[in-house]
């Protein structure tokens, strides 16, 4: 008789500027199955983890943002070609976090690669949607384009471990901005896989960053880091995200805070880390 | 001290050296000056000094010695019931017509002025041109007004441009040379602050936006760009020279925006008629009419004035 | 030539004779109350202040100082005619509204724009050639959006958000409130707005205009004071929108205090604009754009071109020709339609432009000033411009607020760039070169949310206008500025 094989296990770690360290601090936090059962020990990211994907989130914006919007749209799709090929354990993540069954978890994923390609198709098209010629009055040519607002930090929300995660980061993203997420705190191996996935996708290092940890401790280092652009505060409670925007004003943080109302095709994700710029050139012979 | 340019290669080069003018800049600059307000004694000082800057101007084909005589009695003593008027600097004629002026204005200070180098079009071989230079001299001019080719500036020949420019200038010999650049067919501002720097590189004693034989003559933004290219001339290449506004001034609101931009962009060095002048002929009588309502308090007929 | 000297050659230059605006057509009242529901009244507790020409430190009319009581006043009449009356209007009649107050000031102008001068100190041909007309042109601008609606691109039939908190500074009175007034108005809102304490007196016949408009009672109040009246504004419980411009310090306290609320929010802030100059710039056009960047409206500019950037090869000239130029600005009565730059606002800015510029040459900066005679009495600062300045001096990083320029050099255009985003702000940036490829390269990169080519400080109602980072979130002008007024 031969023995049953020992399955290998998967170490989940950050990923900071392309690369998938442990936590810096050495520690992990243990996450179970919706049920309870041992899911894994994922790396407990520090406040120097958050720091270091900042500053790696700041080194590839500029990078990432001057690639083409067609290039961005490309990365973006062939995240969900690898999302595709590798659906089933995705499946299997969101049913054990989610504890839900395997059919629903299957519904998710498909949603969840679904917006995917919507956002892969968006990146080419926003600017024509939110920017445009200006009539001014005068021998002016004038436009305005919708440019990133640079790093944003997310916060995810904590219940829908992929498919949120999916909304939150992509959308910053498809319009040039870099992102440092905090993954579901009790539900993180979705999005770990996603960040894995990211790594056959073209993205260039930097570009999007996923700490896993205590939300609300790393939340409000997230929140009071100066060079944080935006904050999306959509996994934290509406008590714990006043703080959080507070802490954020310091900077002048532009916060996107989820509407009762919001509906899958809104463009208020969108908008919320876009800045108007409006460029005047003189026209004359 | 001005550079001898000695190719055309070498003053393309220095003319590419040359700033660009952003038109809207340029526009919205005379627009603002344009805003001054004028007033009191100011105005009465504005209107005498350009009074003094006038080069009464007749180029008809219809210009008869008749016609000539009474410019001439009128460029003298502009108001004749009033002496403090000071005399225009110059009548300005076809070169047929100058022994004539000449005559009339005998020793007094007025200058004659003569268009020549087959004025308007300046279409003729350079001996036609300077043949024409030298017979206004002969007959006693003491300006000659001449026009550049600007055929060959718009096809690329601006050597060809500064030659004649220089060959006039040797045929003018003490005689003051305006050289007219018809920034009207120059079209652009580029090509107008290159013109000037032609025209002043050749010798130009004073740069003139017009003949006032085209559509669009004498324009604020032009003037703007030629005052900045004399100023600049000055501090860094050469000697003073002086520009010369010509076509369609008519009101004294006119030439006294002109004047708040000879003053603001050049300052008062430039506030004489040595070097700066209006071609016109009405502009005299709305200038005198207006010197006399500040006078009065009051306005004045048109019939006060003799039409000419 | 003949000997023959040429004629009157003496003649010689031209001083201008003063050209004042006549103070009378302002029609000041000695005093004004605060404009809640329709009517001027007095504040509850009876409080007044002085307003002052900053031109001459008299007085001009006393205004009604508003306490949170009058504040709430002031919001409980927005909030009814929002219920019962500006909800339930269609936006066709908000649109007839909005036309009417439009050419209300265009008829109003001479006298707008002399009020305006008395109570800021501003030049009256910029008050009269761009605050007034501009203001009229905002309001046209979004009378025509207030029945469009469903067509600005935030969905069908968009939500207004309610009743406005809105607060504006003092250095384009009337221009600012109809910033915030014309877009809410369309959008639906209500408002109270809340002038600046040194400037009201605008904003009060702005009043009498909606009065004169007909505008229901209630759809725009108008509270005048300290900044206690502001703070109690944004403290008030049933403001649905707070709309700001001033100062970043201000702006980050006010975020702070809404962040725990339902309020919406949108901060123009702070600036310290870089105008980058290329070796190829149209050199003339360039320094009068470099004039117009710092010393229109005395430097009192959010978006004002205070850091000069000039490529090092050209820099030498650009500062002789600046230097040049700056001695030509007229600086004095702000009435004379010959002024160019007026009085420094207040006591307090110019306190704060002296405390900057000291230590400007404390720093070790070379100080060019206008050898400009300045009155004796009123607030005034002479045009200055630092040579010489490193990135890191304060006077190259703080906003100074006045007419004070910064000149700094870069050897490329990666330098320029990197020089100009070198701040925690990112209001607006000039480019000046006559290569078109190059000026989009660094329009591109430049984190500034105006950015003007070969020009400077120019204003549309249909232009998006508003900062980026800490110069505050949100834009004003255009379809963009809709969005701050919409619940979408």
């Amino acid at each position: 008789m031969s023995e049953a094989r020992l399955d290998v296990r998967k170490t989940y770690k950050l990923l900071i500027n392309g690369a998938f360290p442990r936590s810096e601090s050495g520690r992990s936090y243990e996450v179970t199955s919706a049920k309870g059962a041992f899911l894994a020990n994922v790396a407990q990211g520090s406040r120097k983890d958050l720091r270091d994907a900042v500053t790696a989130a700041r080194g590839a914006q500029v990078k990432w943002w001057n690639s083409t919007a067609y290039n961005r749209g490309q990365v973006i799709y062939r995240l969900a070609e690898m999302a595709e090929s590798r659906r089933d354990e995705l499946a299997e993540h969101v049913a054990l976090c989610e504890g839900v069954n395997a059919r629903t978890s299957q519904k998710t994923v498909s949603a969840s690669i679904d917006r995917m390609v919507w956002y892969a198709g968006w990146t080419d098209k926003i600017a024509q949607v939110l920017g445009g010629t200006n009539p001014v009055a005068g021998p002016f040519f004038n436009f305005s384009i919708p440019v990133p607002s640079g790093v944003v930090g997310v916060v995810c929300v904590q219940e829908s471990s992929l498919e949120g995660f999916v909304d939150a980061v992509l959308a910053p993203l498809c319009v040039g901005n870099t992102v440092v997420a905090l993954a579901s705190e009790r539900r993180p191996t979705p999005a770990v896989l996603l960040g894995e996935m990211t790594s056959s996708s073209d993205f260039p290092a930097g570009v999007l960053n996923i700490v896993t940890g205590p939300s609300d401790e790393l939340a409000s280092v997230l929140a009071s880091h100066e060079d944080v652009d935006g904050l999306d505060l959509s996994g934290v409670t509406s008590v714990d995200a006043d703080g959080l925007a507070a802490l954020g004003a310091s900077s002048i943080k532009r916060v996107y805070r989820p509407h009762e109302m919001e509906s899958d095709s809104s463009l208020r994700r969108l908008r919320a880390f876009v800045e108007t710029s409006t460029v005047w050139h003189t026209i004359g012979q | 001290m001005v550079p001898t340019i000695e190719s055309e290669a070498q003053l393309r080069a220095l003319l590419t050296s040359l700033s660009g003018v952003d038109a809207v800049g340029a526009e919205a600059r005379v627009a603002k000056l344009s805003t001054r307000s004028i007033k009191k004694s100011t105005k009465l000082a504005a209107i005498e000094m350009a009074i003094s800057m006038v080069d009464l101007t007749t180029l008809e084909g219809a210009d008869t010695p008749g016609r000539v005589t009474s410019l001439c009695t009128k460029a003298m003593r502009p108001d004749p019931r009033d002496l403090t008027v000071p005399s225009v600097a110059a009548v300005c004629v076809y070169p047929d017509l100058v022994a004539h002026a000449r005559s009339v204005l005998g020793s007094s200070p007025v200058a004659v002025a003569s268009v020549a180098t087959s004025f308007p079009s300046g279409r003729a071989s350079l001996q036609v041109k300077l043949m024409d230079v030298r017979e206004a001299l002969s007959a006693g001019a003491d300006e000659i007004d001449m026009v550049i080719d600007r055929g060959a500036f718009l096809s690329g020949r601006i050597g060809q441009v500064f030659d004649e420019v220089v060959a006039v200038k040797e045929a003018c010999g003490d005689a003051h040379l305006k050289v007219i650049l018809e920034t009207g067919e120059l079209v652009t501002y580029d090509n107008v602050r290159r013109a000037s720097w032609i025209a002043m590189l050749g010798g130009a004693d004073f740069i003139k936006t017009s003949t006032g034989k085209v559509t669009v003559n004498a324009t604020l933004p032009v003037a703007l760009v030629m005052l900045e290219a004399v100023r600049d001339f000055a501090e860094t290449a050469g000697p003073t020279v002086g520009v010369k506004v010509a076509g369609g001034i008519r009101t004294t609101k006119d030439a006294i925006r002109y004047l708040v931009l000879v003053n603001e962009t050049v300052g008062s060095t430039w506030l004489t008629p040595n070097l700066f002048r209006f071609g016109a002929s009405s502009l005299l009588n709305d200038l005198l009419m207006q010197r006399l309502k500040q006078q009065r308090g009051a306005y004045v007929r048109a019939d006060e004035f003799s039409v000419d | 030539m003949s000997d023959r000297p040429l004629a009157n050659s003496q003649l010689g230059s031209l001083e201008y004779d003063p050209a004042p605006e006549s103070a009378a057509i302002a029609k000041l009242k000695p005093s004004y109350g605060l404009f809640i529901d329709g009517q001027f009244s007095e504040a509850e507790s009876d409080a007044q202040f002085a307003t002052v020409n900053p031109a001459n430190e008299e007085a001009l009319s006393m205004v009604a100082q508003a306490s949170a009581l009058d504040v709430d006043r002031a919001v409980v009449s927005a909030r009814r005619a929002y219920d019962k009356v500006w909800s339930k209007t269609t936006g066709a009649q908000r649109s007839k509204y909005l036309f009417r107050i439009a050419r209300l000031i265009q008829e109003r102008s001479r006298e707008l724009a002399v009020v305006e001068t008395l109570d800021n100190g501003k030049p009256i041909r910029e008050s009269r050639d761009v605050d007034i007309p501009l203001a009229a042109a905002h309001f046209f601008y979004y009378a025509g959006w207030a029945d469009k609606l469903d067509h600005a691109g935030f969905g069908v039939n968009p939500k207004p958000l309610g009743v406005a908190g809105q607060i504006i500074p003092w250095n384009f009175p009337l221009l600012m409130a109809a910033w915030k007034l014309a877009p809410a108005l369309a959008a639906g809102n209500t408002c109270v707005l809340k002038p600046a304490e040194t400037t009201p007196l605008s904003a009060l016949v702005l009043a009498e205009i909606l009065e004169q408009a007909e505008l229901p009672p209630g759809v725009v109040n108008i509270v005048t004071g300290d900044g206690s009246t502001g703070a109690a504004l944004v403290e008030h419980p049933d403001v649905d929108k707070i709309a700001f411009t001033g100062s970043t310090e201000v702006g980050r306290m006010i975020q702070q205090r809404t962040a725990a609320s339902h309020k919406h929010l949108t901060l123009e802030l702070g600036g310290k604009g870089a105008n980058i100059v290329f070796d190829d710039a149209p050199i003339d056009e360039m320094i009068e754009g470099i004039i117009d960047g710092i010393f229109f409206n005395q430097g009192h500019v959010c978006c004002a071109g205070s850091r000069l950037l000039v490529q090092e090869s050209v820099a030498d000239e650009v500062l002789r020709r600046l230097v040049r130029r700056v001695e030509q600005l007229r600086v004095g009565d702000p009435l004379d339609k010959n002024t160019d730059v007026g009085a420094i606002n207040s006591a307090a800015q110019l306190l704060r432009i002296r405390e900057l510029t000291d230590f400007g040459e404390s720093e070790g900066a070379t100080r060019y000033t206008s050898s400009c005679e300045l009155p004796q009495k009123g607030y005034w600062f002479a045009p200055t411009v630092f040579a010489d300045v490193s990135q890191s001096h304060r006077i190259a990083r703080e906003e100074i607020f006045g007419p004070v320029l910064s000149v700094l050099t870069f050897r490329t255009p990666e330098e320029a760039v990197a020089k100009a985003n070198n701040t925690n702000y990112g209001l607006a940036c000039g480019v000046w070169s006559e290569k078109g490829s190059r000026t989009l390269w660094v329009a591109e990169r430049l984190r500034a949310g105006v950015i003007w080519a070969n020009t400077y400080n120019r204003f549309d109602p249909t232009s998006p206008f508003g900062g980026m980072r800490e110069s505050g979130f949100g834009r004003e002008g255009g379809r963009h500025g809709l969005e701050a007024y919409l619940n979408v």
